[in-house]
């Protein structure tokens, strides 16, 4: 089965353990990941302001594109799902917006056509856009990734960690609950992993503000460490790069301010899908961390 | 053309006379065809303004009357008694709206006012021409009334019912009466012992001889109309012969089954066979088939059976359906909480020591699962810091509920004081958006639990709840003072909105009475008529039509009862007769009539083959005129030559 | 502290702005305070986000437009989530940076030293794009 995927310039960059363990475990449950042969970066932030036209032409340019593929479009991390999925309802449901948008479109192809062969199609929002997850769930099927498991993580307690952009906006997202989400939950449990509920797992990790503010990002991702430890996590899973940075690279500044911190490794949900379904630990790339994963996973002799 | 009709334009001072220039639309209907008299005056309504049209009925001889003034729900019912007495048929007393649909829709367009006033009321000429000479259909009453629901309102509703000496019946679905209040502690605003001053209620209704009391029974359908209401009560299988059980309790001290107590809110366990609480009325117990060891293990158990001194205990019995002829019915449903998993920022339900408001009015019940002390229900520890939170799913018109649940500032208000009370060293704080106190010695029990009781209260709404360290965290505010506010307490406690009990809606649906659309039970006029349900015979009372204290509730129930006990003075009930009427001659006898009426009022004859009305029970909705094909089916005064002959008027054809 | 309100206080372009670029009513806000309690970064806020709205609501753009609050909202969208009517401070939050930097009221936050600092980071690629769209315009 091939489905179209939107990776987006993180994931082709400094998120690339995050694009190698999701095809790999894709691969396995007899996926194949079609990346779009052309695209470019979503934007990263969907605007929040009304007049915003220009601001969603890069989401909808891929999605017009994902749109000569299939009638689905499948994405990891969540920012870039949110931004898809918000430009996505915006095309589908505002006429006047579209209409205006779709004029940029054909624009863009007029003046690229002279240097490629290349066209944009105009687009109406027909696309199902799917994170990863829902993939997991609804196209392959728990079930399945169920037999698939070759070693289920018995006694490893993790940590899933949903952060916002799946999230929210709760009425256009409608990805799960957004107070008490299981999505997650229940794929770990298929994994047989121990699910650590923890409060924090829909609070912010202090997102794109590390880039300006550190200090309040390391606070921000402090509580979520934190709540998490205080319940015993051996790792803490995440489905977007951003979060999984925040979480990770600040623990260190963690231990200074928290007495009794102790480290917890921060990593991609598919990593450990990919543990859980036998690959290779060298298709998993567990190279990126700053809090080494290998030692927990191998303590509980899972690699 | 015989009609001698009279038309009469009011100015209703300046709401009329502003915008339509009325002496002009006097005149010109004067030389309307069929009209024998035409005048305008100030108030119409007024004594002489009635005397005017009385005059002129007896000078003129007129036949038919048309009043050009405010909405016929104003004064249709003065003119029609104007009409009366100088000797007309109320019927031929007519309305034209020319003030609600017309100056005070137009005020900017005086020319446009009058014109339009001029045809309404030639459309009602058009009328009016045609209309007969009716008289009010009578239908015997039966003076028995149907009490559904019996919490506090039912009871009271019942007794009073019952103490004008009419017959009651009162049907609760539940194993005992009481409802909410008699799992409450004490009562705002002056903390007197709820079931100190339930019990004797309950005991009076069930022992009242004018009162027939069901419990463990629901309506299961309804038929009729006013006055001649046919119910049949379906009397749940309650496994035990209630009529010789004696209450002993052997069975309840026996049986090994146990479930989580609805009375006590899951906060402690029942047996399989139960009374809900101690004081319930009728002290009998009932065998929960869902939860019994004989049930759910084919035959295994039936230690209740052997128990039992008299042979109560019957695992073959079965629903009972029960008939009564009622005259009039009372609605006291009662209400719910809104389900805490709707609240997910606040765990959902997840957390042992985030409570409702009903388990935290059983812990303080000295009769409660904790025997009245307040105990966290994780640990059994004394609480040292409560946090209550107001407005948890009311006042929210994105998420959930968007109205005020009214009882639940006081409520909180009380539980923190009582608290304190209990717990003398601990701190009570109360998150509020705003303190709503309207009512006698409301605010004073506010300030109170302030000042003597120094419950912090604190404004702001509460986003987050989740436990950390043992200790409940909360994440509020205080928007007075512009700080976010964390609070790591012992125990929280949410003021959930209040909705209407989740059996009410199916009811109306039976009952054919209307909600609003959260499912509160709609009166029949905001403020006058507080009550009535917009069907007669219907009558509405405490908190299944809108959120509603005790004292709120009682008044309602006696005023409902009041309502009924009015109807029941009469010994026969009079209806409007604008119904359906079927001509035998033409009707071919398809039955489309039949199939179509929403009240069941159109019947066949089989003798003659052709459809008829059945008068006291058409609500004349005009549903089977609009089917019938052969045009047999008219209303009354509103014919379809009548209805051609209006619309002609409107439309100057 | 005192202020005078007066009528023509309240009718002002620029919050006019604020509510066709943020798609928000104003005064559809009952300052119940849940956007500031439940939002991850209060702390580090000169002014809480109800009590933005709240001065939005009395007319006080200047104070709103030159406080550290706009800047520092992670648009993490909670506060938007839980309000009870449903009015996006993530969105007002939007509009007022957006005001900020489209009429030049102050520089981007990000200057070119921090550019430098920023794309020099080893953090993920659309965090850097998006801090960059959100506090550079
Ligand atoms: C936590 C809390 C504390 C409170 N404290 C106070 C206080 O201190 N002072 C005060 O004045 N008020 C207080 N109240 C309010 C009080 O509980 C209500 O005003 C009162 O109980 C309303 O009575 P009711 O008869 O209308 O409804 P209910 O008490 O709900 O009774 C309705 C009855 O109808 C029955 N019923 C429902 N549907 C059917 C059906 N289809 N067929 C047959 N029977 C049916 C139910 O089983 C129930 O017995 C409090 C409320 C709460 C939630
Ligand atoms: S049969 Fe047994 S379990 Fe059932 S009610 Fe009787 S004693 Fe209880
Ligand atoms: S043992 Fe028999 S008489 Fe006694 S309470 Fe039970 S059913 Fe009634
Ligand atoms: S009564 Fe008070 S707590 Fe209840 S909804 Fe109204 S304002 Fe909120
Ligand atoms: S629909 Fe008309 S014709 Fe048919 S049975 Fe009824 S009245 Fe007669
Ligand atoms: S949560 Fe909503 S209503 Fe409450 S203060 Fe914030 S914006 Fe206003
Ligand atoms: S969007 Fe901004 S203001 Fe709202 S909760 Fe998140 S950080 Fe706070």
């Amino acid at each position: 089965m091939k489905i179209p995927y939107y990776p987006g310039c993180t994931l082709h960059e400094r998120a690339r353990d995050f694009d190698d363990s999701a095809r790999e475990c894709a691969m396995a449950l007899g996926v194949e990941l079609e990346e779009l042969p052309v695209w470019t970066c979503c934007g990263a932030v969907y605007p929040l302001v009304t007049d915003s036209v220009m601001d969603i032409l890069a989401g909808v340019r891929n999605l017009s594109y994902a749109s000569r593929l299939g009638d689905k479009v499948v994405t990891l991390c969540s920012f870039c799902y949110n931004v898809l999925k918000r430009c996505n309802n915006v095309m589908r449901d505002d006429a006047e917006k579209r209409e205006k948008v779709n004029l940029f479109l054909r624009a863009d192809t007029e003046s690229r056509e002279k240097i490629e062969s290349y066209t944009l199609e105009d687009y109406e929002g027909q696309l199902e856009v799917l994170h990863y997850i829902e993939m997991l769930r609804d196209v392959v099927g728990y079930d399945k990734v169920a037999s698939a498991v070759t070693k289920r993580l018995e006694g490893l307690k993790v940590a899933p960690y949903y952060g916002c952009m799946l999230l929210r906006p709760k009425k256009e997202m409608k990805f799960d609950d957004p107070e008490q989400p299981t999505i997650f939950e229940n794929l770990l449990e298929v994994l047989g992993c121990d699910v650590v509920d923890f409060p924090m797992k829909t609070e912010c990790c202090g997102g794109f503000q590390v880039v300006n503010d550190e200090e309040l990002a390391v606070s921000c991702s402090q509580n979520i460490v934190v709540s998490a430890l205080k319940r015993e996590a051996d790792i803490i899973v995440t489905t977007c790069p951003l979060c999984r940075y925040n979480l990770d690279r600040h623990q260190e500044r963690m231990a200074e301010r928290v007495d009794g911190f102790t480290s917890v490794p921060v990593i991609y949900f598919t990593q450990l899908l990919g543990v859980a379904l036998g690959i290779d630990k060298e298709h998993l790339d567990f190279t990126d961390n700053s809090v080494d994963p290998i030692n927990v996973l191998a303590e509980k002799s899972l690699l | 053309m015989g009609e001698r009709i009279g038309v009469f334009v009011c100015h209703c001072g300046t709401n009329i006379a502003g915008v339509v220039d009325v002496k002009r639309v006097a005149e010109e209907l004067a030389d309307y065809p069929g009209v024998a008299y035409s005048t305008d005056y100030t108030y119409m309504c007024s004594d002489p303004g009635q005397n005017l049209v009385k005059d002129a009925i007896k000078k003129h001889k007129l036949t038919g009357v048309i009043v050009a003034a405010c909405s016929p729900t104003l004064h249709e019912a003065t003119f029609r008694r104007a009409g009366t007495a100088a000797g007309m048929n109320q019927y031929q007393v007519e309305i034209a709206n020319i003030r609600e649909q017309c100056s005070w829709v137009h005020r900017d367009n005086k020319e446009a006012a009058t014109e339009k006033a001029i045809r309404t009321i030639k459309i009602m000429v058009e009328k009016a021409r045609l209309d007969e000479a009716l008289d009010p259909i009578s239908v015997p009453m039966t003076p028995r009334a149907l009490v559904v629901g019996g919490g506090i309102a039912g009871i009271q509703a019942a007794l009073d019912i019952a103490n004008a000496g009419h017959e009651v019946v009162l049907v609760e679905k539940s194993a005992s009466i009481g409802g909410h209040m008699a799992q409450l502690s004490e009562t705002f605003p002056t903390l007197d012992c709820s079931q100190c001053i339930m019990t004797p209620k309950m005991v009076e209704v069930a022992q009242h001889p004018k009162v027939k009391l069901m419990t463990y029974s629901e309506v299961d359908d309804v038929s009729g109309y006013v006055g001649n209401f046919k119910v049949r009560i379906r009397k749940k299988a309650a496994y035990v012969n209630r009529d010789v059980c004696t209450g002993c309790g052997l069975c309840i001290e026996k049986c090994p089954a146990t479930t989580p107590s609805e009375f006590d809110e899951q906060l402690a366990d029942r047996k399989a066979i139960y009374t809900p609480f101690p004081q319930a009325v009728p002290n009998k117990p009932v065998l929960d088939a869902e939860h019994c060891t004989y049930f759910l293990k084919d035959g295994k158990c039936g230690i209740c059976a052997k128990v039992c001194p008299l042979d109560c205990i019957d695992y073959e019995q079965k629903d009972e359906f029960i008939d009564f002829e009622v005259g009039a019915i009372v609605v006291a449903t009662g209400y719910d909480l809104y389900p805490i998993e709707n609240l997910g920022e606040y765990g959902g339900g997840k957390y042992p020591d985030v409570v409702t408001s009903l388990q935290f009015e059983r812990m303080l019940s000295a009769s409660g699962p904790t025997g009245g002390e307040i105990l966290r229900p994780s640990d059994g520890e004394v609480p040292k810091e409560v946090v209550f939170l107001t407005c948890c799913g009311s006042r929210d018109t994105e998420s959930h509920l968007p109205y005020c649940s009214k009882i639940c500032c006081m409520y909180l208000t009380k539980h923190a004081m009582l608290y304190k009370h209990n717990v003398h060293e601990g701190q009570a704080y109360v998150f509020y958006m705003d303190v709503r106190t309207g009512g006698k010695g409301y605010e004073e029990f506010y300030t109170r639990a302030a000042e003597e009781d120094d419950v912090l209260y604190i404004r702001g709404k509460v986003s987050k709840i989740f436990e950390e360290d043992g200790k409940v965290m909360v994440w509020g505010v205080d928007t007075l003072s512009g700080k976010k506010i964390e609070i790591a307490a012992d125990m929280a406690v949410l003021g959930l909105a209040t909705i209407p009990n989740q059996s009410a809606a199916k009811l109306a649906n039976m009952l054919k009475i209307h909600a609003d659309e959260w499912g509160f039970l709609s009166e029949a006029h905001p403020k006058l008529r507080p009550v009535e349900s917009l069907t007669p015979g219907f009558y509405l009372a405490g908190s299944a039509q809108g959120p509603k204290d005790i004292p709120e509730s009682v008044a309602q129930a006696s005023a409902a009862a009041s309502k009924v006990a009015a109807l029941f003075a009469e010994t026969e009930y009079h209806r409007e007769p604008i119904i359906a009427v079927i001509d035998e001659d033409t009707c071919a006898g398809c039955r489309v009539c039949v199939s179509v009426c929403p009240y069941d009022a159109a019947e066949f004859d089989d003798e003659k083959k052709v459809a008829r009305i059945k008068e006291a029970i058409c609500e004349g909705c005009g549903v089977c005129i609009a089917a019938c094909p052969s045009g047999s089916a008219q209303q009354k005064n509103l014919t379809d030559e009548q209805l051609y002959k209006m619309v002609s008027a409107a439309l100057e054809v | 502290m005192k202020l005078r309100l007066t009528a023509d206080m309240l009718v002002d372009e620029v919050l006019e702005r604020v509510e066709t670029l943020s798609g928000q009513k104003l005064r559809a806000c009952y300052q119940c305070g849940r956007c500031s309690a439940g939002c991850p970064v209060v702390e580090e806020m000169d002014i809480i986000p109800s009590e933005v709205i709240r001065l939005l609501q009395l007319g006080q753009v200047d104070e709103v437009l030159s406080s550290k609050t706009i800047w520092i909202c992670a648009s993490c969208l909670q506060c938007a989530s839980r309000c009870p009517k449903g009015v996006e401070f993530s969105s007002i939050c939007d509009a007022l940076r957006a005001i900020v930097l489209r009429t030049r009221l102050a520089t981007p936050k990000i200057d070119a030293d921090g550019l430098t600092r920023v794309m020099m980071s080893d953090a993920p690629q659309m965090g850097v794009v998006g801090a960059l769209r959100k506090l550079n315009g």
